[in-house]
């Protein structure tokens, strides 16, 4: 099967690759591009933890072909830090002790971020809905919460 | 050490592993690449139980891409009648588990497997296998192995003198129950069933493996024993332990389910075959289908008691299936139910039985939360007979230090007690419940395990720290290490840096389970550290040539004390590290030992629950858990301990269940189906960190991981019979058993 050739942005860096029909993003990001911090841990849309946004939108990168990314804007939990300096949900998260084997980590910081970009005042309930989604097995997300909490105030103090 | 004066221990320190992890910079197995490459994939039992005629892989070796391909005549052979037993696991089930030989035991239990270009060439191939069976009729749940007509899985495993699929027995005895039945004045008897869940660690397994012409070996897996993972690997394909280096890579979640191999033996000899390093992901269907869960049940369970609330005898009955190989966590079940408390007469029986189901493998307590689960409902229908309040009842009951437990041991210092009395004293335990609300109460008990451990404390040429450990770090046990190294030395946290080594760099250390590695790491980190001070002490006698003996070491520098005190500066550990080598050379010190002296652990919870009679859903709608957490070295990790394990069990009691259909294969093998909690079902889940020191622990550690699993089973039984009246005796409590039995 012809590979086919895309072009796209993934955290604001122009990036050309080739994928198969069938490759999704995270197949791309993780096997093609290296870039292994989106995780893989259902592949079926269920648990979160490939977290991408796409154009600003939320989606699970294991539901998104990879050749539907051509001209789109990709950000990851890569691009969250900014030259060298935590984004303040990376810093919350650490300081409250929410997050414990991390593999839920990335996705779950990448859908908080994309909750406080349009909320910045959530209360624990659109917080514990927003990330239904992403499943976390080890915290019984209660400082995950709490940490993102602390982002929205601290997002609010600075505005 | 006076407990006010400390500045590194009982911080919420940041955890050394924190900023990898949130950056995506963390190396899981499924990360990790290697020049050259290629993929391997299993092939996996189409049938819940049958024997294997023949495997002809010719024709997957002759498909384009494919470099080799392994089936279990590449493993060591085991004979089935001799035990090769390593710690808990016996190598014989281990060998057969992670490829067939006689049989396939459940579907999905791997037979061959190939590496190859890519995944797809790989599992192209696996079709291309060709596989003669002769199917037998299978045995999925407990009733059905041990009924007694039923299919038998292993023919040499006998019980009561014939074949059978009870594969183990195990008791406890205290008193005589007979006796202490008839000086009982109410008497209940229950039965209990409860489905096999799953760790629901969301890393599935995944390793890369290299292995070189003269067999050198280099694994990087995801594993809660990087030595477990070296010696099974060994084992399994017969190349020396001294030839295999495993590195431990980043664990995304193991909760006692990565305590054993799958993939490493298989990638090892599919990398040995071929020549070029193999990389082998499960997907999550693999996952839940061939590793894990931990068992099912079905236990009876018998509690007498007098009028005024003391317990005369207490009996238990547990059945736990064990999957296609024997090894059922009867102990944790029959061994901790009855711990809590001071009971005069008491018996347990445990029964492993085997049955066509993937293997089980330890979760979080393994057993415990099981024979928790029917003592504590029991004893809750017991309160109500005596219309006492189910925590005072308890407390009445509740074993101290000197009470002899059920499962031999005479307890120590203990905080049982003190569990109670702080859930009876919280603001929970008064709150206000509305219509269709209800709470319920149970306490927790779990062994806790020390065992082997290393560590080695190098001071860097700067005057730095760098300690090495060989324990998987699942928990937060980096964070907690930091902390105690830094107070020993006195000196900074970010001047410590916490590593796990790999198997060529660090002494035998035992694997992450059984809430063993802050116990026994302390231990060998402190030894290590106060050995490090000595040598510092040493080299500051040699500088200013006086006596070691008349130097102390206090916040981070060497100071002359007694007579010499005040006559030279101190010398920090930085000016220390710089005259190192002429006072001596490079600066650092090692310990391992087999650690004892861990002490188990004790929890009550107390949980509300909102019933929605519409819709059968049980909510939790607040949790609060105390433990005696012995010392919490870092309390936000001992919390996130509490909280994880709480809601695991509130996953298990309320949702989560394997369930097989009428071809004996698993329903719902994914996270769609298979529903572990999430966020939007769950409040905060509020913490009692009860502080009783472990006396034969330098920092007063217990173990916290396990024993926060054990309670939630059964207090959120008890509170929904609390809520609406109905008593559930089968778990999970979901919301299709929960209306029907509403409307019953």
């Amino acid at each position: 099967m012809a590979k086919i050739q895309v072009k796209t942005k993934i955290n604001g860096e122009e990036t050309e690759f080739l994928c198969q029909p069938y490759d999704t993003v995270l197949d791309v990001l993780r096997r093609d591009l290296n870039m292994t911090g989106t995780k893989e841990v259902c592949s079926t849309g269920d648990c979160g933890a490939c977290s991408i946004t796409l154009d600003g939108r939320l989606v699970c990168s294991c539901l998104v072909l990879a050749a539907e990314t051509e001209d789109k804007d990709i950000e990851t939990i890569e691009g969250m830090a900014k030259n060298g300096k935590f984004n303040v949900l990376q810093k919350t998260f650490l300081e409250h002790a929410a997050l414990q084997c991390g593999i839920c980590t990335p996705g779950m910081l990448v859908a908080a971020k994309s909750l406080l970009e349009k909320n910045k005042n959530p209360t624990e309930t659109e917080i514990r809905y927003w990330l239904a989604g992403n499943l976390c097995r080890c915290t019984g997300y209660d400082k995950i919460v709490k940490a993102v909490q602390a982002a929205a105030e601290e997002i609010r103090e600075n505005a | 050490m006076n407990e006010m004066d400390n500045k590194w221990i009982g911080k919420n320190t940041i955890r050394p592993d924190g900023a990898d992890k949130v950056t995506g910079r963390a190396e899981y197995a499924a990360d990790t690449i290697m020049p050259g490459m290629i993929w391997g994939k299993v092939l996996r039992s189409p049938h819940p139980h049958a024997t294997i005629k023949s495997i002809n892989t010719k024709k997957a070796e002759e498909l384009d891409g494919v470099f080799s391909v392994a089936t279990s005549a590449d493993c060591i052979d085991f004979p089935v009648d001799t035990p090769v037993i390593l710690g808990i696991q016996d190598i014989r089930w281990m060998a057969r588990n992670v490829l067939a030989k006689e049989k396939v035991l459940f579907h999905g239990h791997p037979i061959a497997a190939v590496a190859a270009r890519t995944e797809e060439i790989a599992e192209k191939a696996c079709e291309l296998i060709e596989v003669e069976y002769d199917v037998h009729p299978w045995a999925i749940d407990i009733d059905d192995a041990i009924k007694p007509d039923a299919p038998i899985l292993h023919d040499f495993i006998k019980f009561d003198g014939r074949p059978s699929n009870i594969a183990g027995t195990l008791e406890h005895k205290k008193g005589n129950v007979e006796e202490g039945f008839k000086d009982a004045d109410i008497i209940i008897e229950k039965e209990f069933e409860t489905a096999a869940v799953h760790q629901g660690y969301l890393e599935t397994h995944a390793c890369l493996v290299s292995v070189s012409p003269d067999d050198k070996t280099t694994i990087w897996s995801s594993s809660q024993g990087q030595f477990m993972v070296r010696a099974m690997t060994s084992f399994i394909t017969g190349i020396p332990q001294s030839s295999i280096r495993a590195i431990p890579a980043e664990i995304g979640g193991g909760f006692g389910g990565k305590t054993i191999v799958y993939l490493e033996p298989v990638a090892t000899i599919l990398s040995k075959k071929s020549g070029r390093p193999v990389k082998m992901v499960m997907t999550r269907e693999e996952v839940m289908r061939a590793s894990g869960p931990t068992s099912a049940s079905k236990s009876r369970v018998k509690i007498g008691a007098t009028n005024n609330g003391k317990i005369t005898a207490a009996q238990g009955t547990f059945y736990l299936q064990a999957g296609a190989f024997p090894g059922a966590p009867i102990r944790g079940a029959a061994g901790c139910c009855l711990a809590p408390y001071d009971i005069p007469n008491a018996h347990t029986f445990g029964y492993d039985v085997v049955s066509n189901r993937s293997k089980v493998a330890a979760y979080r307590a393994p057993g415990a939360p099981i024979g928790a689960y029917a003592v504590e409902c029991v004893l809750d229908e017991v309160a109500e007979a005596l219309k006492m309040c189910p925590l005072e009842f308890r407390l009445k009951n509740a074993a101290k230090e000197g009470t002899k437990a059920v499962h031999g041991p005479t307890y120590p210092v203990m905080g049982y007690v003190e569990t109670l009395e702080a859930c009876l004293s919280h603001p929970h335990y008064k709150a206000p419940l509305k219509k269709l609300q209800g709470r319920g109460y149970a306490s927790g008990f779990w062994f806790n395990a020390g065992g082997e451990s290393s560590a080695q404390v190098n001071i860097t040429e700067d005057g730095n720290v760098v300690v090495t450990t060989g324990h998987p770090d699942i928990g937060g046990s980096r964070a907690s290490i930091a902390n105690i190294t830094a107070e020993l030395l006195g000196i900074d946290i970010n001047r410590v840096s916490v590593i796990i080594g790999d198997t060529a760099t660090i002494g035998f250390s035992n694997l992450t389970g059984g809430s063993r590695v802050l116990f026994a790491s302390a231990l060998v980190v402190t030894e290590s550290t106060n050995q490090v001070i000595d040598i510092l002490k040493d080299r500051a006698s040699k500088i200013w040539n006086i006596d070691k003996e008349a130097i102390e070491w206090e916040n981070g520098e060497a100071r002359p004390a007694g007579d010499n005190a005040g006559k030279f500066k101190p010398l920090s550990l930085v000016e220390l590290a710089e005259k190192a080598t002429p006072t001596g050379g490079p600066i650092g010190a090692g310990h391992q030992v087999n650690t004892v002296g861990a002490e188990g652990g004790f929890a009550t919870h107390i949980c509300d629950v909102e019933v929605d009679v519409e819709l059968g859903i049980a909510r939790i709608i607040r949790y609060t858990a105390a433990q005696d957490v012995g010392k919490a070295i870092h309390p936000a990790y001992v919390e996130g301990q509490l909280q994880g394990g709480v809601v695991q069990g509130i996953g298990w009691a309320l949702n989560e269940e394997y369930i097989y259909n009428k071809e004996g294969k698993l329903d719902n093998p994914g996270f769609l189906d298979y529903r572990i909690p999430v966020c939007s079902d769950l409040p905060m889940i509020d913490t009692i960190l009860v502080e009783v020191p472990n006396p034969k622990h330098p920092q007063g550690v217990r173990g916290v991981g396990e024993v926060p699993i054990v309670p939630p089973l059964s207090a959120i039984a008890n509170a929904i019979y609390n809520a609406i009246g109905t008593r559930f005796y089968s778990l999970p409590m979901s919301p299709p058993k929960v209306l029907e039995k509403i409307s019953d």
